[in-house]
């Protein structure tokens, strides 16, 4: 994926088991580079946790309100449509039953168990993700991340950790907002689909779906935070020359955050499942 | 701090060495900057005079050799003593390296609010005086970068270079796309610096009319070694062919020829420019 994986394409001489190579090679490298990258932003938040006053609160209330409070409308809109969708594609299958009650255990639980936290790290991966590493990009290229190390400023303080905290906060309120939205969604198809009015629809759900399905959701978001900040800024280190550069990082920070995000998705079904959860 | 007072040395490079994979950068390269000179860095593109800054302003670590900068060894340096050196210099990058998202005045107080406790009033103020000794109207000052002229951008990034009041001031092509009017000012603004504030400055340029009008001392860089140090006028002297290429174009004659002229007139003819 990295530049080097781009240069052998342009140059049909080389062999196909060379570039296969290559592209491992620079895939491993920049693996390894990631790990690095992780490695000092977890020094430097130890760095804040030892020395509380080096806590820079500005800039995280900022990117809680840009990653957060700003994506409530997307955010909101997006799992609305979401539970209409799931509602309607179930609306048929229940209805030749006459199992039109189980709607809401169909979308509470495919919801508030996948859906909710999945769309919602999805849409801060495009919005927010790609933001980090666009930001940080053009201020690699504009020297500006120099200049602030030149000026005693540690660019992992003053870019990185505000933006992993405020998102590693915000993603899981964020998540609640989609779940409310999202069965709000399933409630109104319900009712126009189905016939199962809000109360009918609010008495089944409390009782289909758990606590524990409600948590489980929410505890994906963190993790999903944390891949989606800590890849957008990596990538956005790793911009180099000019403004293609820039473009590029960015692209394929979206595409990394969002591929990451669906494998530990997978991870946590493989690891819920094993857990009976 | 101040260890090594016996010589007058601000910067002391012995033996650096610097290679990317099989490439070698530099190899082995030995210089000394002096108290209150303007030493010039030339040569040609990838001689690598641009790394050599950066690993004189802890941007970057060489493979092997030492680095003193102001007294002090650059490698294994604490986190504490590289912050306490980076604030005894400033700055001022090729593109300018302003913050895109702050003023022109919030720039320059920037390190003054994160280093000095002071009050927002004294910070402006200060922020106004280094604005005033760049040469900038205090219009300026609440513009953004992206709003500013070339010219303008390098004067800023300058002031926010002297914010501090450094002891050493590093400029990296300070003259480099700007037209011939501005980069005569910067010509000098550079003397008028060490001239009142007996700064030490340690620049990169290509432009041989800088070079002549305000460098003591210029050291050219080629295949990974230091090929000579001197006044231009004795680097003009000798016959290593590496040097020779600054001199023989037709470019370098008109400078040096322009220089000559020019050494009672401070400031050079800006109708003609070699870029």
């Amino acid at each position: 994926m990295p530049a080097r994986a781009t240069n052998p394409a342009a140059s049909p001489q080389i062999g196909a088991l060379a570039r296969l190579g290559m592209s491992a090679a620079a895939v491993f490298e920049q693996s390894v580079a990631l790990l690095a990258f992780i490695g000092e932003c977890a020094a430097a938040f130890a760095g804040w946790l030892a020395h509380p006053v080096r806590i820079r609160w500005r800039p995280i209330l900022f990117n809680i309100r840009s990653a957060g409070f700003d994506a409530l409308p997307i955010v909101g809109l997006l799992a609305f449509l979401l539970g209409i969708v799931v509602a309607y594609q179930g609306a048929d299958q229940l209805r030749q039953y006459g199992a039109n009650i189980f709607v809401a255990d169909l979308v509470g639980l495919s919801m508030l168990r996948e859906f909710a936290p999945l769309i919602t790290a999805i849409i801060i991966a495009g919005r927010s993700g790609s933001a980090y590493a666009a930001q940080i990009g053009a201020m690699s290229v504009s020297e500006e991340i120099d200049a602030m190390r030149t000026l005693g400023i540690a660019p992992l303080d003053m870019l990185v950790l505000p933006k992993i905290i405020a998102l590693l906060l915000v993603l899981p309120l964020l998540t609640v907002f989609a779940d409310v939205l999202g069965v709000f969604g399933g409630m109104i198809m319900a009712r126009a689909q189905l016939d199962v009015g809000f109360p009918e629809f609010l008495d089944r759900f409390t009782k289909a779906v758990s606590v524990t399905a409600y948590l489980i959701g929410i505890c994906k978001a963190p993790v999903f935070a944390g891949i989606i900040a800590v890849v957008g800024c990596f990538q956005g280190f790793r911009a180099k020359g000019g403004a293609d550069s820039v473009g590029r990082q960015t692209t394929r920070s979206v595409v990394q955050s969002i591929f990451l995000v669906i494998v530990a998705d997978a991870l946590f079904s493989i690891a819920f499942s094993a857990l009976d959860l | 701090m101040k260890n090594g007072m016996d010589t007058k040395a601000v910067i002391e490079l012995s033996q650096v060495s610097t290679r990317f994979g099989a490439h070698v950068v530099h190899d082995g390269i030995d210089l000394e900057v002096h108290r209150g000179e303007i030493f010039a860095l030339i040569g040609g593109s990838g001689s690598g005079k641009s790394t050599l800054l950066r690993e004189m302003i802890l941007l970057q670590k060489p493979d092997s050799g030492s680095i003193r900068v102001l007294g002090v060894d650059l490698a294994n340096i604490s986190d504490a003593d590289a912050l306490a050196l980076r604030l005894r210099w400033g700055v001022m990058f090729q593109h300018g390296g302003l913050f895109g998202a702050l003023t022109v005045t919030e720039n320059i107080g920037l390190p003054l609010r994160e280093h000095r406790a002071q009050d927002d009033r004294k910070i402006d103020q200060i922020a106004a005086s280094k604005l005033a000794m760049t040469g900038l109207e205090p219009e300026v000052g609440a513009q953004y970068p992206a709003e500013l002229s070339g010219g303008m951008l390098k004067r800023a990034s300058l002031a926010r270079a002297l914010a501090l009041d450094p002891e050493l001031l590093f400029l990296d092509e300070p003259t480099a796309g700007l037209d011939p009017e501005s980069a005569g000012e910067v010509d000098q603004l550079v003397r008028k610096l060490r001239d009142q504030f007996g700064l030490c400055i340690v620049m990169i340029s290509h432009d041989l009319d800088l070079l002549w009008q305000v460098a003591d001392r210029v050291a050219v860089l080629a295949d990974g070694k230091v090929q000579g140090v001197g006044s231009m006028a004795e680097l003009a002297a000798m016959d290593n062919p590496a040097i020779r290429k600054f001199f023989d174009g037709p470019r370098g004659r008109i400078a040096q020829e322009q220089a000559q002229d020019n050494t009672q007139r401070p400031i050079r003819k800006p109708t003609w420019k070699p870029k």
